[in-house]
């Protein structure tokens, strides 16, 4: 067993993990920097493609409450404001500052080249080029973490359990995923940045270790979950032909930089059925285009794979060429040629609405325990702008690293004791049924839960469904998470993982369907079947929370906050 | 999955210091599947001790999924899989962990380490 104590534990090396490392440093704080995988490369981060969104005015005059408004009108009512306008105002500070740290944002003379993404009233989205945005991002970061002395950093470290004394976060139970070794870490402060959880989704954009770790151990801590009902379909993921090495959500920036159009199965246009506009604009919120898509494969109109067409077979060769220059080549690799056909798309999940709750210090209502990023709920409401993760991940991962290590700053280490370490690491076992011989597999059972929570609480729910689901969901918790073979002391032991990972992902997927029960109505990214309006009443955020191993829902007002437009402005440069 | 095609998947197995052995596992195979998928699916389907390590999932973003794919170093997010049968290695250049697992962490990100500041 391996002991190290610190100022700030940052579990997750993505965008938020990194910027809170950094900023806990910057304040003066000793950090422990830690990831399951390795530092910058698990996590979303890295999978983003294009847009972020923040009001920089290069492009054309603009200012960060006009963000908040447009942030506000597609949080459907839900948005904490506050975290809201805390993400839209610093995030111009945050990618002023990733600029000096030469992310590389894509320029024209000097001024950054700003897109118009759905839902944004203006040309708000730097990015870098080609489709770069999130190795670009975590390249950045990662250099500064590396400048950084006071950031010890651990990469292929599984953090399995925040341990709470007294009330208090003290640190954590982790091991080292290569030796086996236990791992205890003391520390002034935790900062939970391990992202969302639509791994439990079978079509998933989301990178292994997002199946819900975070919320879970924020749970069991003692800390409330908010939103866990809104998940966040991209409508339009890639469906086929098979590519490979490349994003599912890749035609994004393909629309965002030459439209293209979206026809249906007899390849005619039909978003404009639906209420928007598409016809080579790609403006059409993110919920009302996966509504379209679904409904014209439920009717017969789908295209093979059962999706719809994407096509950009009208725009000219040499204008592609100059968009996407490499992108086309990797294309061509996968066997597809633009020009000539059309690709099939349909809805993916791709991020959390719903999070750790927590105030405008990012920390939750356990002391010195902090989250940052897509760990946090409440910011974007009932469905997300395009642009706000990476943002968030930024502003969020900055104040949670700041605060942490203010708290951090004053207060005593604690002492964690060899038994709640090894009551951790016995658990896998100690659930085991007596008397019978495991046989099950939290990886198989895993597949089946995606599966699981595809079919019955994915895009399009109704009481029926989430029933359904809420019943198996029980049964693999009280049953089928107990009768699971596991190898012994084996170095790199993801079967032993996969069990605390399948643990936490039912405990989210129980979340998500108990609090999509609750919200008798149809919001935003919640779209419910059997209710499809929304109510007046429930414009009001649902709070999750354990007790013992029960979860109890609850629901709380939505904190609002009074803000003026303010006059619009270009940057000087 | 579609059709009733087969890969054969040899995969080498066993940690370091430890005597190695091949495993054979017949996995479905679609057209235009990478050798990630088949690795994967074996995991879900077959053998969930099997180690290897990715994190991105076959968007070849995170770079962590390099192994010896019919003796070549490659992704197995972007290595297709062919019909027939498939040779998967650890890379031969980095101290084996275990299975597909070899030691590409950087010193200076291992806890502990003599090199970590």
């Amino acid at each position: 067993m391996m002991r190290v104590s610190t100022d700030v534990f940052v579990v997750g090396a993505g965008g938020a993990g990194m910027y809170a490392a950094i900023s806990a440093a910057r304040a003066g704080a000793d950090v422990i920097l830690s990831d399951k995988s390795l530092i910058s490369r698990g996590g979303a981060t890295i999978m983003a493609q294009m847009t972020v969104a923040s009001a920089v005015g290069h492009e054309e005059p603009d200012h960060w409450t006009h963000h908040l408004a447009d942030t506000i009108e597609a949080g459907h009512g839900l948005c904490n404001e506050e975290l809201s306008a805390i993400l839209c105002e610093e995030s111009v500070d945050r990618i002023l500052e990733m600029d000096e740290w030469k992310v590389g944002w894509a320029r024209v003379d000097g001024r950054m080249t700003q897109v118009h993404a759905p839902g944004h009233g203006l040309k708000r989205c730097v990015y870098v080029d080609y489709l770069n945005t999130g190795p670009a991002v975590a390249r950045a970061l990662r250099g500064e973490v590396a400048q950084r002395d006071g950031i010890r950093r651990a990469s292929g470290l599984a953090v399995l359990e925040i341990v709470v004394q007294d009330g208090e976060a003290i640190g954590a139970v982790a091991v080292d995923v290569e030796s086996g070794e236990t791992v205890l870490v003391e520390a002034g402060a935790v900062v939970l940045a391990a992202g969302g959880l639509t791994k439990l989704y079978k079509r998933n954009s989301a990178s292994i270790n997002m199946g819900g770790e975070s919320y879970a151990m924020a749970l069991r801590a003692g800390a409330e979950l908010i939103d866990m009902e809104f998940v966040q379909f991209f409508p339009i993921g890639h469906l086929a032909p098979r590519m490979v090495g490349m994003d599912p959500i890749m035609w994004d920036p393909f629309r965002y930089k030459v439209g293209g159009k979206l026809l249906n199965g007899e390849f005619e246009e039909f978003i404009h059925n639906y209420g928007a506009t598409d016809g080579g604009t790609y403006t059409a919120r993110r919920d009302l285009a996966s509504y379209a898509i679904y409904k014209e494969v439920e009717e017969g109109r789908g295209s093979p794979h059962g999706g719809v067409w994407l096509s950009f077979e009208h725009i000219a060769e040499d204008v592609m060429k100059e968009k996407f220059g490499p992108m086309i080549k990797r294309l061509a690799k996968n066997g597809i040629d633009l020009q000539k056909q059309a690709v099939e798309v349909s809805p993916i999940a791709h991020y959390h609405m719903g999070g750790i709750r927590v105030n405008t210090e990012m920390e939750t209502r356990v002391p010195g325990l902090f989250a940052a990023g897509e760990a946090v709920g409440g910011a974007n409401g009932a469905t997300r702008l395009s642009g706000n993760a990476i943002p968030e991940a930024f502003v969020f991962g900055e104040r949670a690293g700041k605060f942490g290590a203010a708290y951090a700053k004053n207060r005593k280490r604690v002492s964690i004791d060899d038994q709640t370490a090894s009551s951790v690491l016995s658990e896998p076992k100690a659930q085991l049924k007596k008397g019978a011989e495991p046989d099950g597999s939290a990886t198989a059972l895993m597949a089946e839960l995606q599966e699981l929570m595809w079919d019955k609480v994915g895009l399009f729910r109704t009481s029926e469904k989430l029933e359904q689901a809420l019943e198996r969901i029980r049964e693999m918790q009280n049953d089928d998470l107990r009768n699971i073979t596991i190898p012994d002391d084996e170095p790199f032991n993801q079967a032993l993982l996969d069990w605390y990972e399948l643990r936490a992902g039912l405990l989210c997927a129980e979340s998500v369907t108990l609090a999509a029960i609750n919200r008798k109505e149809s919001r935003g990214a919640h779209q419910r079947e059997d209710i499809t309006d929304a109510s007046p009443d429930l414009e009001i955020n649902q709070t999750v929370e354990l007790d013992g191993s029960d979860i109890i829902t609850g629901w709380a007002e939505v904190p609002r906050i009074s803000f003026a437009l303010e006059e619009k402005q270009a940057a000087e440069i | 999955m579609s059709g009733n095609l087969k890969t054969t998947l040899k995969v080498y197995r066993g940690a370091e210091g430890e005597e190695p052995h091949y495993d054979q596992f017949d996995v479905p195979h679609e057209e235009g599947a990478s050798v990630l998928d088949a690795l994967v699916w074996v995991r879900e389907n077959e053998d969930a001790s099997l180690a290897f390590r990715y994190a991105c999932v076959s968007a070849n973003a995170c770079k962590e999924c390099m192994v010896l794919v019919d003796g070549k170093v490659n992704y197995a997010c972007t290595a297709r899989l062919s019909a027939g049968a498939v040779t998967v290695e650890p890379l031969a250049n980095k101290t084996l962990i275990r299975d597909l697992v070899t030691d590409i962490v950087p010193p200076k990100e291992r806890l502990g380490s003599a090199e970590e500041n």
